[in-house]
């Protein structure tokens, strides 16, 4: 087994940062300070060397070719299903779908599962703090199906308010998608009391996890979720690919999603038969290069260890919450550390966070300004917009330092004169 | 590129003291737009007397460049004919091109937003004031047959 011989974790973010060769870059005369992880992560020289590997020695289409090449790009694709299962603990590779991103993950339920599923007059609920591709897919499914959407309200400290669940959970509910880190707040979601309420009604339900896969461990059979949905490029790998996790039997009595090749089994001229699940949702050649880079990203961060990941990241973020509380920096979010993930949102000396960015972007230190694609959780935090710096593995405590010391400069421009 | 070449005093100054910031009630030309992708959000009103403007007053919610720019125009805009505003907003989108538009002049201190040019994701952020001015003169001009 792979994962006895590999070496004793240990965790050494100088050392890991020679990994990433875009963080060499000078920016404006300074060295690039990345903060803008919870976007897309960057990615190591073993993910760019897969790429160019696999298209120098390998590139073939999969799952046809009578041929030596062939047959090594459909094993090297499909093992990257078995990593990926692996590494959320799924029980088979058979649950794991590939698609575009997290995106196209949650839209892939929406239509194969939703379609079949909701009827007029059931009830999907969301919450208050979803990214938009967590709430566009299911609007444009209930206007279909004339459907209800409910959402779990957040309280003042960016925390799901549960205490009216037992009614938003009720006989009419048929989905409940949410996410399991906010992409905003940090928010790291406890999943035991919604899904268990969420079955104990008939309902399934999907968990939003594009920001908690690439930065904790994460056992799907423990968290007994139907779905979960993710994306390779916000963990280390390629643009491009997603991953879709279902349970079996939903996976194996779902219709298709996109029609066309590699998901049929018969082609007639009135009607087909299609493939069993997962490639039956994987219709068309699909991203086989990004596919197998990604694998390489996932033994990346399962050499690292995803609890030494955490635990890095919980010691950068407690560090950045001090730091940027220090400066009167107001950070949205839980406070205690177990319950948050290295998303710092925040709102400084009432400098506009576009300016805010701009400045940063002078000293080299890249972050998000804006409403993070998640416009209704904006209107409960009551501001147009926020700033927003997210951790990873290569960060460290210089590159929050040197934020700190940025943001004050900023402060001094805007709100002291030059 | 320094803070300071994009930031001029003029901005930062119109930013801290917005001025003709007030909303009206019966302005004869009332437009308003927002960035969707920023939230930066202008709303352009114009007094007329006659064919020139009379006054011009703003109010929204932004970043600095959105709303120190909203500010210069309608100090820019008194006196100005409806023409001559159409022209000073053409104008200023060539600014932030790279190039200097005939009409540099009528820019009066919409000038000192030069520097945005060379950010292209805050050009956006400058010609909200501008494009919500032009399009409410548009629509005045359609609606009185002009």
């Amino acid at each position: 087994m792979a994962n006895l011989q590999r070496n004793t974790p240990t965790f050494d973010s100088a050392k890991i940062r020679n990994d990433f060769p875009i963080l060499k870059r000078i920016i404006n005369g300074k060295p690039l300070v990345y903060l803008d992880n919870a976007a897309t992560s960057q990615k190591p020289q073993a993910v760019i060397d897969t790429l160019t590997t696999y298209y120098e020695t390998t590139n073939a289409n999969i799952h046809r070719g009578i041929y030596k090449i062939s047959e090594e790009a459909t094993a090297a694709y499909e093992e990257v299903r078995s990593i990926v299962a692996n590494f959320i603990g799924a029980k088979e590779p058979e649950n794991i779908i590939f698609t575009r991103n997290t995106t196209e993950s949650i839209n892939l339920i929406a239509y194969a599962w939703g379609r079949e599923n909701i009827e007029t007059g059931d009830e999907i609920l969301l919450t208050e703090m979803e990214h938009h591709s967590n709430i566009v897919p299911w609007q444009i499914l209930a206007e279909e199906r004339q459907a209800t959407i409910k959402y779990i309200p957040i309280n003042e400290d960016g925390e799901l308010d549960l205490s009216d669940l037992n009614t938003l959970i009720n006989k009419k509910t048929r989905l409940v998608s949410f996410v399991h880190m906010s992409n905003v707040l940090g928010t790291i979601n406890s999943t035991e009391e919604i899904i268990e309420r969420a079955h104990q009604a008939g309902a399934i339900v999907v968990l939003d996890a594009a920001q908690s896969v690439p930065h904790m461990p994460i056992n799907v059979t423990n968290l007994d979720c139907d779905f979960l949905a993710f994306s390779s490029h916000k963990m280390l790998g390629p643009t491009g690919i997603g991953v879709l996790y279902g349970k079996t039997a939903t996976l194996q009595e779902m219709s298709p999603f996109l029609g066309g090749g590699e998901m049929i089994d018969e082609v007639h001229l009135q009607a087909s038969t299609y493939k069993k699940a997962p490639w039956r949702y994987e219709a068309g050649t699909p991203n086989i290069a990004d596919t197998i880079a990604f694998g390489t990203a996932i033994q990346y961060l399962e050499n690292l260890g995803m609890d030494n990941v955490r635990a890095h990241e919980k010691e950068l973020t407690t560090y950045a919450l001090d730091s940027l509380t220090k400066i009167g920096a107001r950070v949205f979010g839980p406070t205690n550390i177990e319950e948050r993930g290295g998303v710092l949102s925040f709102w400084y000396q009432d400098i506009h966070p576009h300016d805010l960015a701009t400045a940063l972007d002078t000293d080299g230190i890249a972050v998000r300004a804006g409403h993070h694609c998640a416009q209704p959780l904006m209107n409960v935090l009551k501001v147009p917009a926020t700033t927003r710096a997210s951790l990873y593995i290569y960060t460290t405590k210089q590159d929050i330092d040197m934020l700190i010391t940025s943001l004050m400069k900023a402060g001094k421009f805007f709100n002291n004169g030059t | 590129m320094e803070l300071e070449e994009l930031y001029r005093d003029i901005i930062l100054d119109h930013n801290r003291t917005p001025r003709n910031k007030r909303q009206l009630d019966d302005a004869d030309i009332a437009n308003h737009q927002k960035n969707p992708v920023c939230g930066d959000e202008i709303n352009i009103q114009i007094v007329l007397d006659g064919d020139q403007i009379d006054v011009a007053f703003f109010f929204g919610q932004g970043c600095s460049i959105s709303q120190a720019s909203a500010s210069i125009l309608t100090d820019v805009l008194k006196g100005k004919t409806l023409d001559q505003a159409r022209a000073i907003a053409a104008g200023f989108h060539e600014l932030m091109n790279g190039s200097e538009p005939n009409n540099i002049d009528d820019l009066g201190d919409l000038v000192a937003l030069q520097g945005v040019a060379h950010y292209p994701v805050r050009i956006k952020c400058a010609v909200l004031a501008c494009d919500t001015l032009d399009e409410g003169v548009i629509d005045w001009l359609n609606k009185h047959q002009i």
